[in-house]
């Protein structure tokens, strides 16, 4: 098996698993954070304004660890630079 | 399928590349500058005003209630920084709808930029706020243990920020692209739809943390019982 093999077997298969793995700790934290605010909501409705501004803002901070993980995967299927440190060397070749 | 509007080059002479980011960029700025000074040319301040200044009035006096609730007085300054941030990000991402479009904002570099404007915006008004030493001072809170850890989560949040909004952006095209392959029918639109609503969701979160940050930034030891 010659390294660009190598490289693309290892890319996608730690593509796959780092988003799998990835969003299942933002899944559980943005689940726990929408039921606890709604349970606010639903004790304190005057409060609406600011409960649903912070929730939004806290989704987005945990939404960023998910979206982390993307663009890493991401990277690594489109803009792998081992892949194109490999293919620059054998072009050279 | 490409990963960002960057790698679609329409011109290039020399190191001078002309691309989609550039070119779209552009294209918000022209629409954005002559139409609001089309609207803003005659405004009226009787009772029988235009249907675009009732539209640019809802805009302005909401940005600027948002950025008050986030507890920063007089909105009035920060309004010209955060309502830029704002409007381009959302008329970036609410472009997406006309066929051909790339938002800008799914590329990397504008991401960075605006992200850096923040993280330049954020230390000046602090500084301006409460004076250079104070605002020095802040980073040694609560002890001097913490001050490289200040320091860190400065830059960390402005990478935060950036590759949010990008990695959001660059998501959205990238399923539609997807889903045109696998089922070509109806799913592609329903996904746009639902890119379009994280599109005016991540312009929300992107002026309103601004705005978070310019307020930790410039918080003074208020004296009891003081009106803000």
């Amino acid at each position: 098996m010659d390294s660009t093999t190598m490289i693309a077997m290892a890319s996608i298969a730690t593509a796959g698993l780092t988003i799998a793995i990835g969003s299942i700790g933002p899944a559980l934290g943005e689940g726990k954070a929408v039921s606890t605010a709604l349970s606010s909501l639903a004790q304190q409705p005057d409060a609406a304004n600011t409960i649903t501004r912070t929730l939004f803002v806290g989704l987005a901070m945990i939404e960023s660890i998910a979206i982390y993980c993307f663009v890493t995967s991401m990277i690594l299927i489109f803009a792998n630079p081992f892949w194109n440190h490999v293919i620059a060397q054998t072009a050279g070749k | 399928m490409h990963l960002s509007p960057d790698e679609v080059v329409f011109w290039h002479h020399g190191i001078f590349k002309l691309n989609a980011t550039i070119v779209f960029t552009w294209a918000l700025m022209f629409v954005l500058v002559v139409g609001s000074k089309l609207i803003t040319g005659r405004l009226s301040k009787g009772m029988s005003r235009s249907r675009w200044q009732n539209f640019l009035e809802i805009i302005v006096t909401g940005i600027a209630g948002q950025i008050k609730d986030v507890g920063l007085p007089n909105p009035q300054k920060y309004l010209g920084f955060i309502g830029t941030l704002f409007l381009f990000v959302a008329t970036a991402n609410i472009f997406t709808i006309i066929p051909g479009y790339d938002p800008p904002t799914g590329s990397l570099s504008t991401t960075t930029a605006l992200a850096l404007c923040v993280f330049i915006a954020v230390p000046l008004f602090g500084i301006e706020d409460q004076g250079l030493k104070d605002y020095l001072k802040s980073y040694l809170e609560p002890t001097v243990i913490m001050l490289p850890f200040n320091i860190i989560s400065e830059l960390s949040r402005t990478l935060a920020l950036a590759v949010r909004l990008f990695g959001n952006m660059m998501s959205g095209a990238m399923i539609a692209a997807i889903l045109l392959t696998i089922t070509p029918f109806i799913f592609p639109i329903v996904m746009t739809a639902l890119g379009l609503l994280t599109g005016m969701v991540q312009a929300y979160i992107f002026s309103i943390l601004a705005a978070v940050y310019i307020a930790a930034a410039r918080r003074t030891p208020q004296p009891e019982g003081a009106q803000s």
